[in-house]
């Protein structure tokens, strides 16, 4: 009795489609979700959207936890597994359940990429999110790491702690520790591509030419999908 | 005996050559006497000359709130809870135990990785799943485990909180409606489960049902037994 045992994930089918998209700070990932969200529900999808380090129940820790610098690699890995499994079990697994298509910015990959970076083992990171399906599809939107520096060191003038990578004592300069801490992320990202399906997005087009090709890519992904259900 | 073992993939960005410390663990269901006994332990230790830190899994503040405000709603998943509980295990152990061990205290941990290991088993998680995620964590020197079948703990319950609490019932399980049918059965599911790891895990096991001075003499005999061949 009661031995069942609750599913991991890799395995699992659904008849929702789960995209996500991943990439360095400054890709452009988000803005690209954004465009294929505004695309999928003008066609009469509903369309379900989440994004990294967000549970409500979580989050408010998370930020407490860091301003305190109280966290060390496993904690810091452990609580945005807390996070996402949050957000997993109450709002991405059941949506797909259900059929409808969820979106993600960001997903397992965002915590491999990180957590490696930091020094957890990578074995250990990816048991922690055994539990989570594979997507439909996931975008990798990669650029060259000078790109992606600089569009987020134009756009913010200060780097948060942690963003920054300040953490694990590569710099005492959060600019230059940023970019080793970016360098580091965009390699394991680059050692994934093959291993997790990632689709490969040119991140250095322009914003049209991007979402054209997202758009083909999931067009094609949808061809057998229908939306379970229309809003009135 | 200084190169500590990890039950898995351990920390590897640590740097732990030096643990001259000692950990000793005791494990058992609510109840049952544990805390009296780590006290106890604690005084004889440092009468002795010993540095001793106690500490229990539940006294960590990273994430404490989040369950404690989750459990009162009832709005967890499991998946998410089992993550919080091994965020606030890896916090005591990386901030607290680790360093005691490495200024050579003797550490009495109240509950380790086998009670969350138990509760989440029940609960239908995957045990290669839990096995690995708490690869982490330290191979203690010691593990004893106090164990009492579920009538007398049922007694032992209501002589100290008067009631039977929703979640040391196991009532999210839905076992049964009835919450005093329902505490029998999930800690019968409990006890089988620490049955297997005892075996896994070489628990010492220590009665129950025996009274407060005779469970304190067996653990201070075994305790005194390993501080000297050590």
């Amino acid at each position: 009795m009661m031995k069942k045992v609750r599913g991991l994930g890799m395995g699992k089918t659904y008849p929702g489609k789960l995209f996500v998209v991943e990439g360095c700070d400054g890709s452009g990932k988000s803005t690209q979700i954004y465009l294929l969200k505004k695309w999928l529900e003008s066609e009469g999808n509903i369309v379900f959207f989440t994004e990294w380090n967000s549970s409500e129940l979580v989050k408010e820790s998370t930020k407490k936890a860091k301003k305190k610098n109280l966290l060390t690699p496993t904690t810091f890995s452990l609580m945005h597994a807390s996070d996402f499994a949050d957000r997993y079990e109450k709002l991405i697994l059941p949506h797909l359940r259900a059929g409808y298509i969820v979106l993600c910015d960001r997903y397992i990959y965002t915590a491999y990429a990180r957590d490696m970076a930091r020094g957890c083992d990578p074995d250990w990171v990816r048991n922690v999110y055994d539990f989570a399906v594979k997507p439909t599809a996931a975008l990798y939107f990669q650029a060259p790491l000078d790109i992606s520096v600089s569009r987020i060191l134009a756009g913010r003038p200060e780097l948060k702690y942690h963003e920054a990578g300040m953490d694990m004592g590569w710099s005492n300069d959060p600019v230059e520790s940023f970019k080793i801490f970016q360098g580091i992320i965009k390699k394991n990202y680059d050692e994934m591509i093959d291993e997790e399906d990632f689709i490969v997005m040119d991140a250095t087009t322009s914003i049209e030419e991007q979402q054209v090709r997202v758009r083909e890519i999931i067009k094609e992904k949808l061809v057998e999908y229908k939306s379970p259900y229309r809003k009135m | 005996m200084n190169t500590r073992q990890f039950y898995g993939k351990g920390l590897p960005y640590l740097k732990l050559e030096d643990l001259q410390g000692k950990l000793i663990v005791i494990e058992g269901p609510d109840c049952s006497g544990r805390s009296t006994q780590i006290s106890l332990l604690k005084e004889w230790l440092e009468a002795k000359g010993h540095a001793v830190l106690d500490t229990g899994f539940k006294r960590s503040t990273l994430v404490g709130n989040v369950i404690l405000e989750a459990k009162k709603g009832n709005t967890l998943g499991k998946t998410t809870l089992s993550l919080l509980y091994s965020t606030d295990f890896a916090d005591q152990l990386e901030n607290k135990i680790i360093p005691a061990l490495s200024a050579g205290y003797i550490v009495l941990a109240d509950r380790y990785i086998f009670t969350m290991m138990a509760r989440d088993i029940v609960r239908g998680a995957s045990k290669e799943w839990l096995t690995k995620l708490f690869g982490f964590a330290l191979v203690p020197d010691m593990i004893f485990y106090i164990h009492l079948d579920p009538d007398l703990l049922l007694h032992r319950t209501f002589a100290k909180y008067g009631h039977l609490d929703y979640w040391e019932s196991g009532m999210d399980l839905c076992l049964s409606g009835d919450m005093l049918e329902s505490f029998k059965k999930y800690h019968s599911l409990l006890g089988e489960e620490f049955k297997i790891l005892a075996e896994e895990y070489s628990f010492i096991k220590i009665n129950g049902k025996e009274n407060v001075e005779k469970i304190q003499a067996q653990l201070r005999k075994h305790i005194r037994e390993f501080l000297e061949v050590d």
